[in-house]
C-alpha cells in the first residue's frame, strides 16, 4: 500500500525519505517556492513554501512527508503571507521588471504574479549593489539577487566547482565569487555550468541573449508558474 | 605571512573545523584577515576561499578590512546605556580624535559598539582586542586614552582596568551545594548509567538555556541513536542581553560543569566534548584550560577515566561575536568552522549534530545541575520548584536595582519577591528572559518564574519609572536586526523593516497606519522565521504595544499616512550648497501639514 499525505483535501502519495515538496511535485500539486529546485539539496531559506502541517507552519521543501500528515497549502492566510514575503524580497533588492532581460522567464516575477502582488507594500531599501560584468559570457547583476543559494549549490554539487558562496550576516548577506579578485571573470565558471543557468531571477545571466525570445512568448507569458493558463484569471485562493 | 599561516594551521592540527580559531589568530596578529591569509588558508586547508571569506564576514570579531592596533568596542546592551555608555563612548572618541566605526588615520585605534558583552551588573563595559574593560568611568576612559596614545602594549595596562567581579547575591540549592571533583562520576560508577538517568528523570530537570527541553529525555534520545561516535556540547555562548550567570558559573563552578559534561558522556557513550565559549569570554579561556588540565591530572578526563575504562575529553572552542551561535544548530555549524546559520530540522542534533554525529547540546547551568543531581539525587532537586518547573533557576539581575548580580531561586517565586531581594523601588517594567523573553509591567509582579508563566534563560532586567520604554524597545529591536544571521527572508528583511518602522514612529514620523504595520511585520517574523531569533525578534515591540499603547500613540502624527523619509531633511544638502534657509527653501512633509 502506498503511503499518503493529504494536501488541501487531496491524497498525495509519497515515498519514505521524500519531503512534502517532492511528494507535491510528483503529484502535480504546486507549492510556491524560490530556493527549492528539484534535484538540488533542500535549503529552506526563502520561506515561500511555508505550509501548515497538522496546524504548524513548516517549509514544504525541507520537511519530511509522513503518513497521516494533513497539509494546508492553499489558504487565504498562507497566500497573503507568502505575498508579503515576496514583497520583502522585492524591497530588499533593486528589482525593475520592465527593464529586466529576464522578464517573463523570471521565477520571482512569476511567483509574484501568482500571489497577486500588485505593489511593493514595504518601503524600498534601495541598496547600492555593484554589477559584475568582468566575465566575457556571464553577467552578475547583484541588484536582483535574492540569496536563494541555488547557484552556490549548483556550482558545488553539480558542476563540482565552488564558484559561488554566500557571505555576510543579516542584511549584509550577499553572493560572492570564489576567485582571487572576487570577480566572476577570474573564476572558472563556464556557460555550460548549471550554476550559470539556475538563477530564478535575472541576477546571473548569459550575455548577449537578452531578447532572443521576445517578450510575450516567454515561459511565464505562456502559462502561470503553477502551470495553469493565464486566461480567465482562475482563482487560486481557497 | 605564509609562515604565520603555516604555524597557525599546524597549531590547529590542520582541522578545517578549527577555522574560526585560525582566523581569530590571524585577526589578532594582523588586525584583520588580509586577502593573502585567505589564500594561504584556502591552499593549506583545501577549503574554497569563498567559504573562508564567508566565515570572516559572518562573525563580528573578524574583519576583512584593517582595524586599529587597539580595537575598542563598547557593549551596547540597554543596561550599559542606562549606566551612561554613550557619553563615555563620545568622551573616548574625543580624546582619541577618532570617528565611530572608522579606523584612525594613523591606524592606531578603532572604536565601535558591540552587542551585550555579559558584564551588565558591572557596566558600562567595553572590550579592547577582546579583553573586558568593566565598570568604566570617566577616569578610566582618560587612562585608557592615555595608554592607547602612548602605544602601551595591552599586557602592560594596569590590572584594575580588567578586573571582573563575581557578585553572587543569593545562592540556593545548587550554588550552596557544590560537589567535589569526581563525585558524580563515582555515583555513576556505583549505581550505573540507567540509575543515574533515572535520577535525572525524577529530578524533572529541563534545559536552562531557554527552550526547557527535558534533559533526561535528550540524553536518552541521543544514547539510543545508532553510530559509533557521540558528542557532548556545552553551550556557553550566553548571548542573550542581560545574561551573565554562565560567566560566573564558569568562573567559580567550572569543575562541576565539566563533571556534568563527563557524566553525560559516560551515560550516552561519548568520547568527544566541546565547550563553546562566546568570544566575549576570552578572559575565561586560560583559567578553564587550566581546570581541564587539572582534571586530566586527576584522571577525571582523558583515557580510562578514574580507571572506569571510559575515554572522554573536552576541547574549548571560542566564538567570535555572533548571538545566533547560541542557537544549538548554529552553534554546531560554528563548531565545524562555518558561519553560524541554523540548520533545518529534522534532523535534530541528538540524531545528527557535530559532523553528523549524535550530539547532546546543553546549557552550562544544565550540566551544573545534572552533576549535582548525580550526587544528591533527583528527589533532592525536585523538592524545590513547582509543577512542571522543578528545581531552582539561576538568574542574572541587572538594571535599576541596588544589588545587581547572581540570584538562585526555586521555580515558582513571584517577581515581587525577586524585586524586593535585589533592592528595587518604583519599578515601571521588567524584562524577563532578555529581549527575546517577556516584558511585564508593575501590575504583573505577582507572576511567577516558571516555564509555564515567565520563563527565563537567566536574564532579568529592571527598569524604573522615568525610563523610556520605547527607547528600550528600540535597543532590543536593533539588536535583533544586527544579529539576524540573514538566512531566511522573514528575519533578514523583516527584522530590518521592523527596526525602520519603529524608528519612524519613535522619530515622530509615524501615523496610525504605521502601528498596524508594525504588527503586520511582527506576524511574519513570528510565524515564518527559520529559528528562534526571528520568531522572537518582534516580542519587545508587541509586548510594549500591549502594555504601553499610549507611548506609541503619543509619537504619532494626526494624519493617516506619513512617508518614511523626511522630505525637508532631504533638501538639506541643496540648501547648504545654495546657502539658503528661507521659508521657501523648506518643504512640508505632507499636504495636511502644509495647511496646518
Ligand atoms: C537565537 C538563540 C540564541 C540562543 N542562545 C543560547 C545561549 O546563549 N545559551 C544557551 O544555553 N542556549 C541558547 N539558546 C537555546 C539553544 O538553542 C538550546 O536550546 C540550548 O542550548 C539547549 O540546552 P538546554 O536544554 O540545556 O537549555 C538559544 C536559542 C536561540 C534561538
Ligand atoms: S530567523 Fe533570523 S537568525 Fe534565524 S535563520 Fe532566519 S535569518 Fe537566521
Ligand atoms: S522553497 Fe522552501 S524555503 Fe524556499
Amino acid at each position: 500500500m502506498t503511503k499518503c499525505i493529504n494536501i488541501d483535501g487531496v491524497n498525495v502519495p509519497f515515498e519514505e525519505g521524500q519531503t512534502i515538496m517532492q511528494a507535491a511535485e510528483n503529484a502535480g500539486v504546486y507549492i510556491p517556492h524560490l530556493c527549492h529546485h528539484a534535484g538540488y539539496a533542500p535549503h529552506g531559506s526563502c520561506k515561500l513554501c511555508s505550509v501548515r502541517v497538522n496546524g504548524r507552519v513548516c517549509t514544504a521543501c525541507t520537511f519530511p512527508a509522513a503518513e497521516g500528515q494533513s497539509v494546508i497549502n492553499n489558504s487565504r492566510e498562507l497566500q497573503a503571507d507568502r505575498r508579503r514575503l515576496t514583497q520583502m524580497l522585492f524591497v530588499e533588492g533593486n528589482h525593475n521588471c520592465p527593464s529586466c532581460e529576464k522578464s517573463g522567464d523570471c521565477r520571482l516575477q512569476a511567483v509574484a504574479y501568482y500571489l497577486r502582488m500588485e505593489d511593493d507594500h514595504f518601503p524600498l531599501f534601495y541598496p547600492p549593489r555593484p554589477l559584475d560584468s568582468s566575465h566575457p559570457d556571464i553577467l552578475i547583476e547583484h541588484n536582483r539577487c535574492i540569496v536563494c543559494s541555488l547557484c552556490v549549490r549548483a556550482s558545488r554539487d553539480i558542476d563540482g566547482k565552488n564558484v559561488f558562496a554566500v557571505s555576510g550576516r543579516g542584511a549584509h548577506k550577499h553572493l560572492i565569487v570564489n576567485s582571487p579578485s572576487g570577480r566572476l571573470g577570474d573564476s572558472d565558471i563556464s556557460t555550460d555550468d548549471a550554476a550559470a543557468h539556475i538563477c530564478p531571477t535575472g541576477a546571473i545571466l548569459i550575455k548577449g541573449q537578452a531578447f532572443h525570445r521576445p517578450i510575450g512568448q516567454r515561459l511565464y507569458d505562456l502559462e502561470r508558474i503553477d502551470g495553469s493558463p493565464h486566461a480567465g484569471e482562475a482563482s487560486h485562493e481557497a | 605571512m605564509q609562515d604565520f599561516i603555516t604555524k597557525t594551521v599546524a597549531a590547529a592540527e590542520g582541522q578545517p573545523q578549527r577555522l574560526l580559531e585560525m582566523l581569530r589568530a590571524v585577526q589578532q596578529a594582523y588586525g584583520y584577515v588580509p586577502p593573502d591569509a585567505v589564500e594561504f588558508l584556502s591552499a593549506q586547508l583545501g577549503l574554497p576561499r569563498g567559504e573562508i571569506s564567508a566565515v570572516v564576514e559572518f562573525y563580528g570579531f573578524l574583519s576583512s578590512s584593517p582595524q586599529g592596533v587597539y580595537r575598542i568596542v563598547f557593549s551596547d546592551s540597554i543596561t550599559d546605556r542606562m549606566l551612561g555608555n554613550q557619553a563615555l563612548f563620545r568622551l573616548l572618541a574625543d580624546l582619541l580624535q577618532v570617528q565611530p566605526g572608522v579606523v584612525s588615520s594613523d591606524g592606531l585605534v578603532s572604536l565601535d559598539f558591540t552587542s551585550c558583552t555579559g558584564l551588565c551588573e558591572q557596566g558600562p563595559a567595553a572590550l579592547v582586542n577582546g579583553w573586558p574593560l568593566p565598570a568604566l568611568t570617566e577616569d578610566k576612559i582618560a587612562r585608557i586614552a592615555g595608554l592607547v596614545k602612548q602605544r602601551i602594549p595591552l599586557l602592560d595596562w594596569p590590572g584594575y582596568l580588567f578586573e571582573v567581579n563575581d557578585y553572587i547575591r543569593q545562592p540556593g540549592l545548587l550554588l550552596q551545594n557544590p560537589i567535589a571533583p569526581g563525585q558524580a562520576l563515582q555515583a555513576w560508577r556505583e549505581r550505573g548509567a540507567a540509575a543515574v538517568l533515572e535520577e535525572l528523570e525524577v529530578s524533572g530537570l529541563r534545559g536552562r538555556g531557554g527552550a526547557g527541553f527535558k534533559t533526561a529525555l535528550k540524553w536518552r534520545l541521543c544514547a539510543e541513536e545508532a553510530g559509533p561516535e557521540r558528542v557532548v556540547v556545552c553551550n556557553a555562548d550566553e548571548g542573550e542581553p542581560g545574561t551573565f550567570k554562565d560567566r560566573v558559573l564558569l568562573r567559580l563552578y567550572a569543575d562541576q560543569v565539566f563533571e556534568g559534561m563527563t557524566l553525560c558522556a559516560a551515560i550516552i557513550g561519548a568520547r568527544q566534548g566541546f565547550l563553546y565559549l562566546r568570544g566575549e569570554y576570552l578572559f575565561l579561556l586560560e583559567p578553564l584550560r587550566q581546570i581541564l588540565r587539572s582534571r586530566r591530572e586527576l584522571g577525571l578526563l582523558g583515557e580510562n577515566i578514574s580507571g572506569f575504562g571510559f575515554d572522554f575529553d573536552i576541547e574549548i572552542r571560542l566564538g567570535a561575536g555572533a548571538y545566533i551561535c547560541g542557537e544549538e544548530s548554529a552553534l554546531i555549524e560554528s563548531l565545524e568552522g562555518k558561519p553560524g546559520v541554523p540548520r533545518n530540522r529534522p534532523p535534530y542534533p541528538v540524531a545528527r549534530g557535530y559532523l553528523q554525529r549524535p550530539t547532546v547540546v546543553n546549557n552550562v547551568e544544565t550540566f551544573l545541575a545534572a552533576a549535582a543531581i548525580g550526587v544528591y539525587g533527583g528527589a533532592w532537586f525536585a523538592a524545590a520548584g513547582a509543577g512542571r518547573s522543578s528545581g531552582t533557576k539561576i538568574l542574572s539581575i541587572s538594571g535599576d536595582c541596588a544589588r545587581p548580580g547572581i540570584y538562585e531561586y526555586a521555580f515558582g517565586v513571584e517577581m515581587a519577591e525577586i524585586l524586593r531581594d535585589c533592592g528595587t523601588e518604583d519599578v515601571l517594567c521588567v524584562q524577563v528572559g532578555g529581549p527575546s523573553g517577556t516584558l511585564i509591567d508593575s501590575s504583573e509582579l505577582q507572576r511567577k518564574l516558571s516555564y509555564e508563566d515567565l520563563a527565563s534563560g537567566g536574564s532579568l532586567m529592571v527598569f524604573n519609572r522615568g525610563r523610556d520604554v520605547l527607547g528600550i524597545v528600540q535597543n532590543f529591536t536593533h539588536f535583533f536586526a544586527h544579529e539576524s544571521c540573514g538566512f531566511c527572508t522573514p528575519c533578514r528583511v523583516g527584522s530590518r523593516l521592523l527596526q525602520n518602522q519603529l524608528d519612524k514612529i519613535i522619530n515622530g514620523h509615524g501615523s496610525a497606519g504605521d502601528v498596524a504595520e508594525l504588527t503586520g511585520i511582527a506576524h511574519l517574523l513570528k510565524n515564518y522565521s527559520h529559528c528562534g531569533l526571528g520568531q522572537t525578534a518582534a516580542n519587545p515591540v508587541l509586548h510594549a504595544l500591549q502594555r504601553f499603547p499610549e507611548l506609541y500613540e503619543s509619537r504619532l502624527k494626526k494624519i493617516s499616512y506619513e512617508p518614511g523619509f523626511d522630505l525637508d531633511a532631504a533638501l538639506e544638502v541643496a540648501r547648504r550648497m545654495a546657502r539658503r534657509d528661507d521659508p521657501a527653501a523648506h518643504l512640508a512633509q505632507t499636504e495636511e501639514e502644509a495647511h496646518d
